[in-house]
């Protein structure tokens, strides 16, 4: 199968403005931001945290840890998976206990991902909250869970592919709607 | 009752005959071998594009009768021995109870006339319960039938009785044939013990452990003078004893087994049961030397060594499984397709392999060969025909052979013992 | 695909890229036992039985908690309680087993080839916890995570295994994996219990101790069982102990930073002194913590996704 674009919905620009929006939402609601702490979902997740993180530095001169989540443990869908995931470390080095946690991701879909996440994050601790930020919400939940800072609200059908592309890994700041064509 | 055999290649090494020619069969014996024999009476089997073969003759088997009933009969083991075309077996004596006394010697030949199938000749017991340790009746075994001795599946462990029996056996000119094994070097071995068996983490059986009692027992067939046979020779160290022994015209004989013959420990990397065997099949460099045995005359016969075993017995862990492979319906396929269709040896040499030789050292005057007033124990062999060995329809009570599934090209069609038909694949 | 077979008999079976893969994802997996919480759900609902049919305690610990911190349950059957007293064979043992629809199959066995046996009936991934006198694989993967945590590699370092060879599965493990792993593999101790035949797996053999220690990264010492003397191997403990312990003058004669590996239980003060065992250079502890991170693993990369058939 390949995937054609169908369109380009954000650049860097938009990102960065996205971000910069969520931030200021983060500050306004954290007044307590020594409590708060940064965990990215594997993979963009963790870059969009770091992300957060800088901008809040740059505001508040406060240095938010960040850490990374791998939830590949917490799937629900573990066995109906064609082969086996690569497992990578989850890499938190900091309690998180009785902080606000502000879990991390690219795009929020049917919210599987999230329940996931938020199963290993009580493994992990009792966190006074948990916040969820995604760049991208594209709608299908399937589970009751909502963000509490969108980057961008995008109605897809269920066909379509979000593809969020980050400077860090994949060389450029862009998000695709894309969509798969058979190939004759 | 007449047999005409007609235009088939007759082979019979012993008068030096391979010739389109037709065999006339009257009352048991071959009354005529000739270029076209012409009779109205006979029932006339067309054998043209087939071999005829003096009825070949297995001199290692084990027929498990009395005692392991659920592995083998008489019954079973001759009716495979018939499908493989071997119109005379000898049955090794480790049956339960063994064959060490004129009873036991009696029951298998009663048995096997019952069956009336094959000839069946009773190998005895060397010693008494195969104990290694005093000499059997052996004068009065002949007397009942027993054809050669042996305490095959044990080694004559003590130096001094396998003297005496040699001793002994020279009086009754009867063959003592040995299974060469020092089982305190052998000991918990399932395998050749080798480079593969490192690898496969099984105990090893050195080859040493064969070598060491050949030569003990040439060095005895040297002070005694009888004659010696060595049961399922398998190395290349024992080879080049026997090579020595007649060398200096010692009445020293020996056989190969066709799985020794065609496979090797390497093989062994699936835990296989149905490779386990003792002697434990050797080094492919072992091989090398059994066949340039074959091919210069050293090696005197092919015995299958067949032994059953039910099918519940091998399908356990490998170092619990019984040691034997079946071969009495494998042997001629695979000896055809892998030796002779190859030419490592030529179809004259198998035949003088499987029927002139252990005829002669059985004493079998009147069988291995196809001169008018032998026996007429014949066997037709088709050559060319390609075909898959399928266990499931073994005529043996057994399965465990390593051949199975193999493709092969040529087999016993026909097989004539005491001019009766007792197997017959050309109707088919 | 991550793993080619569906189960795992050997080391043997694995080429480099696949023992890398395993490595890698233990890695996640010793993170998960340091947690407070040692648990995840991944394989909730799952069934792995333990069979095992010689005595084991940390092997068979080891699998226990690798299973229970993936939430699997686990049915420990041992030769002790097992009905292999009242003459079942080993394939019927199975066969029942499997009947109760387990997923995985962890088995040690006293015959080499027993889960090859038991792989060629059974459906589920079978998983070889030693066999005979033939492979142990997850020991060797438990082994090469530990030399890789302190060495930082596989390739190049000079590994000797000191002891009975003949008899280890964990030595044919360890030296089939450092082999495909590029490691330096040199096997010591007497010529009755170190055939020269071991040449074939690409290893060298030394009778002295001092010459095969001489600049080795890796130390690996072997339980030396007294019966192996009680057969002649060796004609006395005390003799053996002259030629081939681990004494820390001998130990001088490694690298400076040498680690010392033990597949336990150990002997003190026969194949290895107490000094030695209880020093810094001793990574035996960090071994038995590793087996469970491996073991998770394994049992992660063979029971995840959907059922598969062997690639080959």
């Amino acid at each position: 199968m390949e995937e054609k674009i169908k369109a380009k919905v954000m650049d860097a620009r938009k990102i960065k403005r996205a971000l910069e929006r969520m931030t200021t939402e983060i500050l306004e609601r954290n007044r307590d931001l020594e409590n708060l702490v940064i965990v990215g979902i594997r993979t963009r997740g963790i870059y969009l945290g770091k992300r957060i993180a800088a901008l809040i530095a740059q505001a508040e001169k406060i240095k938010v840890p960040v850490g990374v989540l791998d939830i590949t443990l917490y799937r629900d869908d573990f066995s109906e998976l064609e082969a086996q995931h690569m497992v990578q470390k989850t890499e938190i080095d900091f309690p998180i206990t009785d902080k606000d946690v502000l879990l991390v991701d690219d795009v929020l879909f049917t919210g599987r991902t999230i329940r996931a996440a938020m199963d290993s994050l009580i493994d992990l601790g009792r966190p006074r909250t948990i916040q969820l930020l995604v760049l991208i919400d594209r709608g299908h939940r399937e589970l009751p869970i909502r963000a509490d800072y969108v980057g961008k609200f995008l109605p897809t059908s269920k066909r379509e592919m979000v593809q969020v592309h980050l400077d860090e890994i994949d060389g450029v700041d862009e998000v695709l709607i894309t969509e798969p064509v058979e190939i004759e | 009752m007449k047999i005409l055999i007609k235009n088939g290649r007759v082979i019979d090494p012993l008068t030096n005959i391979d010739d389109t020619l037709d065999i006339l069969i009257q009352d048991g014996r071959i009354v005529e071998v000739k270029a076209k024999i012409d009779t109205s009476e006979a029932q006339t089997i067309d054998a043209s594009r087939l071999v005829v073969t003096p009825g070949l003759i297995d001199m290692h088997v084990h027929l498990r009768e009395p005692g392991f009933e659920y592995k083998e009969t008489i019954a079973s083991g001759a009716k495979a021995a018939a499908r493989g075309g071997f119109t005379s077996i000898a049955c090794m004596p480790n049956t339960s109870p063994p064959n060490d006394n004129r009873g036991v010697t009696e029951f298998i030949l009663a048995q096997a006339r019952k069956v009336n199938l094959v000839n069946v000749f009773p190998v005895a017991a060397i010693t008494k319960g195969l104990q290694g340790k005093e000499l059997t009746d052996m004068a009065d075994l002949q007397a009942a039938g027993a054809i050669a001795f042996s305490d095959d599946g044990q080694p004559v462990s003590s130096s001094l009785i396998m003297r005496r029996a040699l001793e002994y056996a020279q009086m009754l000119n009867t063959l003592i044939i040995d299974h060469c094994e020092d089982r305190e070097l052998s000991a918990e071995g399932v395998m050749n013990e080798g480079e593969w068996s490192l690898k496969f983490g099984l105990q090893g059986i050195p080859a040493v452990a064969e070598e060491i009692i050949v030569a003990r027992d040439i060095l005895l067939t040297r002070l005694t003078g009888s004659p010696l046979h060595v049961a399922h020779l398998s190395t290349k160290g024992s080879l080049e004893l026997l090579r020595w022994a007649k060398a200096n015209r010692l009445p020293v004989t020996a056989e190969v087994t066709p799985h020794h013959l065609l496979l090797t420990d390497q093989m062994m990397a699936d835990y296989d049961t149905n490779l386990k065997v003792n002697p434990p099949l050797r080094s492919e460099e072992d091989r090398q030397a059994l066949l340039e045995g074959l091919r210069d005359g050293t090696i005197d016969v092919i015995a299958t060594d067949h032994a059953p075993h039910a099918p519940d017995e091998k399908d356990v862990e490998f170092d619990q499984a019984p040691f034997g492979i079946i071969g009495l319906e494998s042997a001629l396929p695979v000896l055809l397709d892998r030796l002779v269709q190859t030419k490592i040896i030529t179809l004259n040499r198998l035949v003088e392999l499987l029927s002139t030789n252990p005829a002669r050292l059985l004493k079998l005057k009147n069988k291995g060969h196809l001169q008018v007033g032998a026996d007429a124990d014949l066997t037709l062999i088709q050559l060319q025909k390609k075909h898959t060995l399928d266990v499931s329809q073994f005529a043996s009570q057994s399965r465990n052979c390593p051949f199975a599934g193999w493709s092969v090209k040529g087999r016993a069609v026909m097989t004539i013992v005491g001019g009766r038909i007792v197997y017959n694949a050309l109707s088919s | 695909m991550i793993l080619k077979h569906k189960h795992l008999l050997g080391i043997e079976q694995l080429d480099a890229s696949e023992i890398s893969t395993i490595l890698d994802t233990a890695e996640s997996f010793l993170e998960v036992s340091r947690r407070e919480v040692k648990k995840v759900p991944t394989l909730r609902g799952k069934t792995i039985v333990n069979l095992f049919f010689e005595p084991s305690t940390r092997t068979r610990s080891s699998f226990e908690l690798a299973a229970k911190r993936l939430s699997a349950d686990i049915l420990n059957f041992s030769q002790v309680t097992s009905s292999v007293v009242k003459g079942e064979t080993l394939k019927d043992t199975v066969l029942n087993l499997e009947a109760m629809n387990i997923d995985a199959l962890i088995v040690r066995h006293s015959a080499s080839g027993a889960p090859h046996f038991i792989s060629s009936f059974c459906h589920s991934p079978v998983i070889n916890a030693g066999d005979g006198t033939h492979e142990h694989p997850t020991q060797a993967l438990l082994d090469a995570f530990t030399i890789r945590q302190e060495k930082k590699r596989l390739r190049g370092l000079k590994v000797t295994i000191v002891g009975d060879i003949l008899h280890s599965r964990v030595a044919r493990s360890n030296i089939l994996l450092l082999r495909k792993m590029g490691a330096k593999v040199v096997c010591c101790g007497p010529p009755s219990l170190v055939p020269l035949e071991f040449k074939a797996y690409g290893v060298e053999i030394k009778y002295n101790i001092e010459t095969a220690l001489k600049g080795a990264d890796v130390v690996m010492m072997l339980r030396i069982q007294l019966e192996r003397q009680r057969k002649n191997f060796f004609p006395s403990l005390r003799e053996y102990i002259s030629l081939f312990a681990l004494t820390p003058e001998r130990f001088n004669l490694a690298k400076k930073d040498a680690i010392i590996m033990h597949p336990g239980p150990i002997n003190r003060c026969v194949e290895l002194s107490t000094e030695l065992a209880d020093s810094a250079h001793s990574v035996i502890l960090k071994q038995v913590e590793n087996g469970v991170a491996v073991r998770m693993a394994i049992l992660y990369l063979l029971l995840g996704g959907k059922e598969r058939e062997d690639t080959d």
